[in-house]
């Protein structure tokens, strides 16, 4: 969610009962600006909050003037102090997606694989060290997971322009009721996978400049998002159900929308047994 | 020569065709005389029909603007349709007898409903209010929130004071004696909020359900015995199963029933009252991982098979919830003293009361160490109660009945109905066992800036979206979450039982093969020599018997 609409925001995802409290909201408000302006961020998002076992992590995003750029990723222990956290790459999703349980709570802790496989064994035998992950890679992999895959924006939210450089429209007044209970109105704000395999006539129905990204209606499995009408039916509340935790909020025919991710930072496997 | 006579001034293309060019020419040599042709063009069009009093350039302009406003398919094709349209619409009033209905958006009655939670009651005098500020089983909900939101948990204060007022309205409709927000479920379609209830003592609701099945077992058996003698029929082999006994589920009032629940959707919709827990469904609720869509009576598809909808399950989770997770401060609760002291209360004891001395400790030392919080709700056992129960114990009646009928039941239990303990009431949390490497709660303080009016927080490992706080003599529990247990192994559905054998096999049945005619024969021979040897024996001794009686 916005730096700027924080207070409003925390509000509106109250409803799966985690927040932040008055402590951090008030620090947020001044160590995000600062965040701005040291990094020189176009805008900063709060992220969230992964929960750990002993402490939490709260993470910032910070996004230059493509929002669709790679973006730049800062965690902090206590809101006040942030880090930047280093670019992730494909091998350290990879060994992320090995490893189970919560985490920690300390950065530097380093995480022993369980389970051993063939490249493993090559790598001891060449060097003679067994294969750890530190806490801070693992964080980010996932991080970068969960934005992959269920961070989302509304449509028309955002634009792309004849250059390429996806900026926000200024003209979104928001999505109507109907078409926000709907989830073809959503967006995955990531590389499009899908949006190459529709057929050419659905694609002749699409606006260019909005219709960039995939939808939320073909996630797989069918059914992993909720979508609720809270506070008396005026805030749309979308919540994942793969990665349990992360709460998307819209508040029809305004400006207002942001998701946030309060959660143990752990995909929910048993999906499938479960819906 | 083109069947254009020579243009006359008023008609289109005067001024176009000059001599010497022709009109088809693009250019014309002089442009005064373009322009002024343009204007004679344009004043053509602009002319008013006589019979209609429309103008052609008006009723262009009209239909282009339609065509390019609704960009239909196909324009040119119904273009002509288009025309008679826009013609058409000249004729019909702005005012439309029908008019577009104000939209009544569902959020407006979903504000009615919340609007009447804020109105007071009818009827109510001023001798009730101060009755009621007395003593109310109401809990101060907006306290209990401020506090854990010291802690960064906790909904938004609009739905806390909704929440506070709907369970006002909750305690004016039922007798209830103490009453605590539970906590808040969240589902696929809708969410659930949570109040634990007591009743007053002798104000409960009797049962308007049929008490569970009674246990099958012996009387089965001696039933189908007898049919089996008064018919001679042939029919199939009735099967001797005999299903597992029913535990009976604990009474209300006591172990896993101790507290009444009642949830709703949203503050403002109905309370509805949760059925009491079976030991049935705790178990089986152990065993699947189920979201709640709800809707309290969606079905609960799974394997193994739910006894119950999606009431009953819920009932089931929030029990074991409650059971894994309502702690309090070491102190504040103690055993009620008993005279007797000797006696042993069979299950361990299952009621306890304030503790009038309470000294609270320091939240320094509530977040430091877990032995300074305590269990006070009891754990349940495998068998899915709280205080064991032997199933296959008779009561009078079954043993009467039974000694008409010959038992069949073993006297010593089976494996798994082996007397189950679990820890007694009050146990500090230090024993909770953890999970892999995680310890079984994480405790901290809600602020390390001003630890002098910081709050102590726990949140549940096991059961994720579980929290405590304590701050001197207040303390509370909640939660708030999805109702599942953390596993870090990932859910595991039950596999189906083996295929049970349908018959012993035996010497009786097992196929042998046939002998063969040699071996036939030989076995012939073989026991001819043996009968020959025999007769040879029997004569010599009858020989020799007639020598003896001879002698």
């Amino acid at each position: 969610m916005e730096a700027s609409s924080l207070p409003a925001a925390l509000e509106l995802v109250a409803g799966g009962g985690a927040g932040l409290s008055p402590e951090k909201r008030a620090v947020l408000g001044s160590s995000l600006l600062l965040l701005q302006r040291d990094y020189r961020f176009e805008r900063v998002w709060f992220w969230g909050c992964i929960q750990g076992v002993c402490g939490a992590y709260y993470i910032a995003e910070g996004l230059g003037p493509d929002r669709a750029a790679p973006r730049s990723r800062l965690y902090s222990l206590n809101c006040v102090e942030w880090s930047l956290l280093p670019p992730v790459t494909k091998e350290m999703v990879t060994q992320a997606g090995r490893l189970k349980g919560r985490f920690q709570g300390d950065p530097s802790f380093e995480y022993e694989y369980t389970e051993r496989n063939a490249e493993d064994a090559e790598r001891l035998f060449e060097d003679g060290k067994e294969p750890t992950m530190k806490e801070e890679a693992r964080l980010v992999a996932t991080i970068e997971q969960i934005d992959r895959a269920v961070g989302i924006i509304p449509r028309g939210a955002f634009v792309k322009t004849p250059l390429g450089s996806v900026s926000e429209n200024r003209n979104f007044e928001g999505l109507s009721l109907t078409e926000a209970k709907r989830l073809s109105s959503y967006f995955h704000f990531t590389e499009p996978v899908n949006l190459k395999n529709k057929t050419l006539l659905e694609k002749a129905d699409l606006d260019p400049s909005t219709d960039f990204l995939d939808s939320l209606e073909h996630d797989i499995p069918q059914g992993s998002w909720t979508v609720q009408l809270e506070k008396g039916g005026t805030v749309v509340v979308l919540r994942s159900l793969l990665w349990l935790g992360l709460t998307f909020y819209h508040v029809p025919m305004t400006k207002q929308y942001g998701y946030v991710y309060f959660g143990n930072g752990e995909k929910n496997l048993d999906l499938p047994f479960m819906l | 020569e083109r069947g254009h006579g020579p243009y006359q001034p008023h008609e289109p293309g005067y001024g176009l065709y000059q001599p010497g060019y022709s009109p088809y020419d693009d250019q014309i040599p002089d442009p005064k005389s373009r322009t002024l042709a343009i204007q004679n063009a344009k004043a053509y069009l602009l002319k008013s029909s006589t019979t209609s009093g429309l103008n052609l350039y008006d009723h262009l302009a009209n239909m282009l603007t339609k065509i390019l406003d609704e960009q239909p398919r196909n324009a040119v094709d119904i273009i002509e349709n288009i025309s008679k349209d826009v013609k058409w619409a000249h004729f019909q009033k702005k005012m439309d007898t029908l008019r577009d209905e104000h939209e009544i958006l569902p959020t407006f009655e979903a504000a009615e409903k919340r609007k009447a939670l804020f109105l007071k009651a009818n009827g109510e005098g001023d001798e009730e209010l101060e009755e009621e500020i007395g003593e109310t089983p109401l809990p101060n909900v907006m306290e209990t929130a401020f506090y854990f939101e010291q802690a960064g948990i906790g909904l938004s204060k609009d739905e806390s004071y909704h929440i506070f007022l709907a369970l006002k309205k909750l305690i004016s409709v039922q007798p209830i004696q103490t009453c605590r927000f539970w906590g808040k479920i969240l589902g696929l379609e809708m969410n659930y909020i949570i109040a634990e209830v007591q009743y007053h003592e002798g104000e409960e609701e009797e049962e308007t359900e049929e008490e569970a099945v009674t246990e099958e077992g012996g009387k089965g058996v001696g039933e189908v015995e007898d049919e089996e003698e008064e018919k001679e029929k042939d029919e199939p082999p009735k099967s001797t199963y005999k299903p597992p006994p029913v535990i009976p589920k604990e009474e209300n009032g006591t172990g896993a029933n101790k507290y009444v629940y009642f949830v709703c959707n949203e503050p403002g919709k109905p309370w509805v009252k949760l059925p009491p827990v079976t030991p049935a469904q705790i178990v089986c609720a152990r065993k699947i991982k189920k979201f709640f869509t709800g809707r309290l009576d969606a079905p609960v598809v799974s394997f193994p098979p739910f006894p119950g909808n999606e009431a009953n399950y819920l009932r089931a989770q929030i029990a074991r919830i409650s059971a894994g997770t309502q702690i309090s401060p070491i102190g504040f609760y103690q055993f009620a003293e008993e005279e007797d002291e000797e006696e042993e209360v069979e299950g361990g004891r299952d009621t306890y009361e304030e503790n009038p001395d309470f000294q609270p400790l320091s939240v320094a030392e509530m977040v430091d160490s877990l032995s300074a919080w305590v269990h006070n709700v009891q754990s349940i056992l495998k068998q899915g109660r709280c205080v064991w129960l032997n199933p296959l114990q008779k009561t009078e009646e079954e043993e009467e009945n039974e000694e008409e009928e010959k038992a069949e039941e073993p006297d010593e239990l089976p494996q798994e109905l082996q007397q189950g303990i679990g820890p007694p009431l009050l146990t500090p949390l230090s024993e909770d066992e953890g999970i892999q490497n995680m310890p079984a709660w994480t405790a901290q303080p809600s602020t390390n800036l001003i630890p002098q009016y910081a709050v102590a927080v726990l949140q549940s490992n096991r059961w994720p979206g579980a929290y405590a706080f304590a701050s001197g003599k207040k303390f509370d529990n909640i939660y708030f979450g999805w109702g599942h247990k953390y596993s870090p192994e990932n859910h595991a559905p039950a596999l189906p039982p083996p295929v049970q054998a349908e018959y012993p096999s035996g010497p009786e049945i097992t196929e042998m093969r046939d002998p063969t005619v040699e071996e036939e024969l030989a076995f012939k021979a073989a026991r001819e020599e043996a009968l020959a040897a025999a007769e040879e024996e029997e004569d010599e001794e009858g020989a020799e018997e007639d020598e003896e009686e001879d002698d």
